[in-house]
């Protein structure tokens, strides 16, 4: 009987989107849904190759749960530093750089390979150029993220901050790096449309930028099979790795989800975007403008005077560039806001674009020497990369894959949007939680350990500000549990709704519709 | 081109990155000037026509650009613009200002050695022992010591491994205030050899002597046959009768002060440790560091002790 109501379902849904003018207007009938109009037994959409982007997507749910499950335990092993269980492989030092890595390249880059094949190919209007490389990028990728669940524990770090894993991994994401820009510039080469869309200007910038940023940052000579020193020393050595490392969060984490952003909000909102001029403008600055930041990560440091001042002043100037991808996601939504009482999934699109440009105010204030001297080495910065990575990478992230993951299923939407609903709301409160506890931190951190006795003594020794962090610490503690609950929600919610499509795939094919 | 207004960077460095980072800001700004403006009316939802392309379906407005966001980006460029004309950026040029980190270090510190000197310098008159009693110069000096000497001795001067406890009546190199302000002042090296050259036998014997000279339980007739060689080795820095010496810093082996036993270590694997790999006990000195006053003002701390008792 199920079976029943849920082909009349999506019957009536595939009239309504083929009536739809938007897919009309592409002049391409092909939609998500058309695969079930033959109830054809394999899920492989006619023209496009969503295989991989399957793949990618189901992984990104998965690396978002493990990540975000390191980031729970790291919280409480600073409540609590009994749960280091005294064992060097569970160390807040060798679990730390694991969770970087796996909500930023095995949660992130999931997201980001899935998403820009999706995009690319939709908006192109061409399959994949490669079957095979697409191919090999997912399985090349994975093998990466295993590589570093393994190594990073057993203590094998070339001690770059995001770039911890040794040369042997370095190489092989250079390969995976590599075919994945060949891929990605080659389909959008033979594509059948004429312009190049906005989604994939900034997903092409972000697969350059980064294949550059990881070879250099990671030139090193290689010592023993998993021990490497780097290529530069001393001062130009931090500079090349907060050249790479603000530009992971440059490229990474705002360009390529920019990317993303540009693609699922006006699709969601069923809205066209809001300025292409803006978008012109906004895309070049900020690649123009994000290279010159680094330098703000070692104020007051060895680095020379001008260097420091360069990147202050271009960090500032990032600031309008920036928020302009907030406002055209945000204006976009104008004549659609309606949509969100009922759209749990919109939701999760707008209010990534709220704590981006929140982040992305905070960022360049940061970066101002005076505010830096304060919150330079506090929970500041912790907080202040969460408000990125939580509210704006993993929700834009979250929004489009309940966007992508039914499409992909060859179903209308998610198995409850009820549960999408629930999870937009853990998420949330997660992040205020977790951001909130940490600017309370950081700034009691920083207050105290510049606060003097009259005899120039200090006031607090360090462990007082360590002792004081305790509350603040629970607190995030919670918001990392809130948003834990959340992504199992959401793996229950893509497993049933995989689970649907697996039960209509193996139903015989109907005589006649 | 050799020197660009300076001589930290080459002339051509200098003159590559005033080039780039002004060709960067001159890019942004042309981009966005001249981007600025649409030449189409907007509708009545005040939305100008699309693109006219669409993509999977996505049409694009081209709206002009809001006019706060391009007033708050030209803000940005000048205000950069004033800074690095302030202060150092555009190579070597050095910014009108002359204002350097290293400046402002050396100022702040100048200002505070002005203002914070003489409370230290009128506690270096006083003798240690008399100025151990002075409750207000220990409430200063408690902050001198849990800021600078707490990391490794404790926040209770208890010690740790390796790290000799400063409120017992057990001195490696003296407890007197001359002692303790050497030992602050010029820091101390202290080098237990290795002596794995005697063997494991000799070694095994030697630690059941050690162990019977402070009354620890011991294999007695392995600790007789250590006996001759502690007097023939072991002799020379730490007594005849094992007490030490205070001028090497050589520890008093009678007594059960154990500074290089871990937590739950046996004292006997401790002691054979030692004798196998040697020990390198490394006190800094401190007077580059803090200062001679505030050197003299903590040896009073750590001499305050005795008083407690």
């Amino acid at each position: 009987m199920a079976a029943i109501e849920y082909q009349t379902e999506l019957l009536t849904c595939i009239i309504k989107r083929v009536a739809a003018p938007e897919h009309n207007a592409t002049g391409y009938p092909l939609t998500a849904f058309d695969g079930n109009i033959q109830m054809n037994s394999a899920l492989e959409h006619p023209t496009y190759n969503y295989k991989v982007v399957r793949q990618f997507a189901i992984m990104t749910v998965v690396w978002g749960i493990v990540g975000m499950l390191l980031g729970v335990i790291l919280a409480a092993q600073l409540v609590w530093p009994q749960l280091n269980l005294d064992l060097p492989w569970t160390s807040f030092g060798r679990l730390r750089p694991l969770h970087t890595n796996a909500v930023i390249f095995a949660f992130g880059g999931s997201a980001l390979f899935a998403t820009s094949y999706y995009v690319v190919q939709r908006t192109c209007q061409v399959r994949l150029f490669s079957d095979k490389l697409a191919a090999f990028t997912f399985w090349g990728w994975q093998a990466v993220i295993l590589s570093a669940v393994i190594s990073l524990p057993l203590g094998h770090t070339t001690t770059k901050e995001y770039a911890e894993l040794e040369w042997p991994i370095n190489i092989l994401i250079a390969v995976v790096w590599v075919t994945y820009a060949l891929v990605f510039l080659m389909t959008i080469k033979k594509r059948t449309t004429s312009h190049i869309y906005v989604a994939n200007w900034f997903f092409a910038a972000f697969i350059l930028t980064v294949a550059v940023l990881h070879i250099v940052n990671n030139a090193a000579i290689p010592v023993t099979a998993m021990y490497s020193t780097s290529l530069y020393a001393g001062s130009i050595d931090a500079m090349v790795q907060w050249w790479y490392g603000h530009n992971a969060v440059g490229f990474f984490l705002t360009a390529g989800f920019l990317g993303m952003m540009y693609y699922f909000v006006p699709k969601q909102a069923e809205r066209p975007v809001y300025s292409y001029r803006l978008s012109i403008v906004h895309f070049w600055a900020l690649i123009m403008i994000y290279m010159w930041a680094g330098p703000h990560h070692l104020h007051y440091t060895a680095l020379p005077n001008w260097a420091q001042s360069l990147g202050m002043v271009m960090s500032i100037i990032l600031l309008a560039p920036s928020w302009g991808g907030m406002i055209n996601g945000m204006m976009t939504l104008s004549g659609a806001w309606h949509k969100l009482r009922t759209d749990p999934t919109l939701r999760f699109l707008v209010v990534a674009l709220s704590f981006y440009g929140m982040s992305t105010f905070e960022g360049p204030m940061m970066a101002i020497k005076t505010v830096n001297a304060l919150s330079h080495y506090t929970d500041w910065t912790i907080g202040h990369v969460h408000a990125g990575a939580l509210g704006w990478v993993a929700m834009i992230t979250i929004g489009s894959m309940y966007h992508l993951i039914p499409r992909l299923f060859g179903q209308v939407q998610m198995h409850s949007v009820n549960l999408i609903a629930v999870h937009f709301w853990l998420a949330t409160i997660g992040t205020v939680l977790y951001i909130a506890s940490m600017w309370v931190n950081g700034i009691l951190q920083g207050l105290m350990w510049r606060a003097i006795n009259p005899d120039g003594t200090l006031m607090y020794t360090f462990i007082e500000s360590v002792e004081a962090s305790g509350p603040g610490y629970f607190v995030r503690l919670i918001g990392g549990l809130f948003w834990v609950t959340g992504m199992l929600i959401m793996a229950y919610n893509v497993y049933m709704t995989v689970k649907r499509s697996e039960a209509i795939r193996q139903q015989p094919a109907p005589q006649a519709a | 081109m050799n020197n660009l207004w300076g001589d930290s960077l080459s002339g051509f460095w200098s003159a590559w990155i005033i080039i780039i980072t002004l060709g960067t800001i001159a890019f942004s700004w042309w981009i966005l000037v001249s981007n600025r403006r649409t030449d189409k009316t907007p509708d009545a939802d005040g939305n100008v026509e699309t693109t006219g392309h669409a993509a999977d379906g996505i049409e694009e407005y081209d709206n002009a650009l809001p006019k706060w966001w391009f007033q708050l980006f030209i803000a940005t460029i000048i205000f950069s613009l004033g800074y690095l004309v302030l202060y150092p950026g555009l190579g070597n040029f050095a910014g009108i200002l002359g204002w350097t980190q290293e400046g402002q270090w050396e100022e702040e510190v100048a200002q505070a050695e002005e203002r914070f000197t003489p409370i230290f310098a009128q506690y270096q008159e006083v003798p240690i022992p008399e100025l151990a009693e002075n409750e207000e110069a220990m409430q200063v000096a408690e902050r001198v010591y849990q800021n600078n000497c707490a990391v490794c001795h404790g926040s209770n001067a208890q010690g740790g491994y390796g790290f000799p406890n400063l409120t017992d009546d057990d001195w490696l190199y003296g407890g007197e205030p001359e002692n303790i302000l050497t030992s602050l002042h010029n820091g101390r090296n202290g080098l237990m050899p290795s002596w794995q050259q005697l063997g494991e036998n000799n070694i095994g014997n030697l630690t059941q002597y050690v162990l019977s000279l402070s009354g620890l339980e011991h294999d007695a007739e392995s600790a007789e046959q250590g006996e001759a060689t502690f007097a023939s080795v072991c002799a020379a820095c730490h007594g005849p009768s094992g007490t030490g010496n205070q001028a090497l810093g050589a520890p008093n082996l009678t007594n059960d002060t154990w500074l290089y036993l871990a937590p739950g270590q046996e004292v006997a694997d401790s002691v054979r440790q030692t004798l196998r790999n040697g020990r390198n006990g490394h006190m800094p000195a401190q007077a580059s560091y803090i200062g001679e006053e505030r050197v003299h003002l903590v040896a009073a701390y750590v001499y305050s002790f005795r008083l407690q008792d």
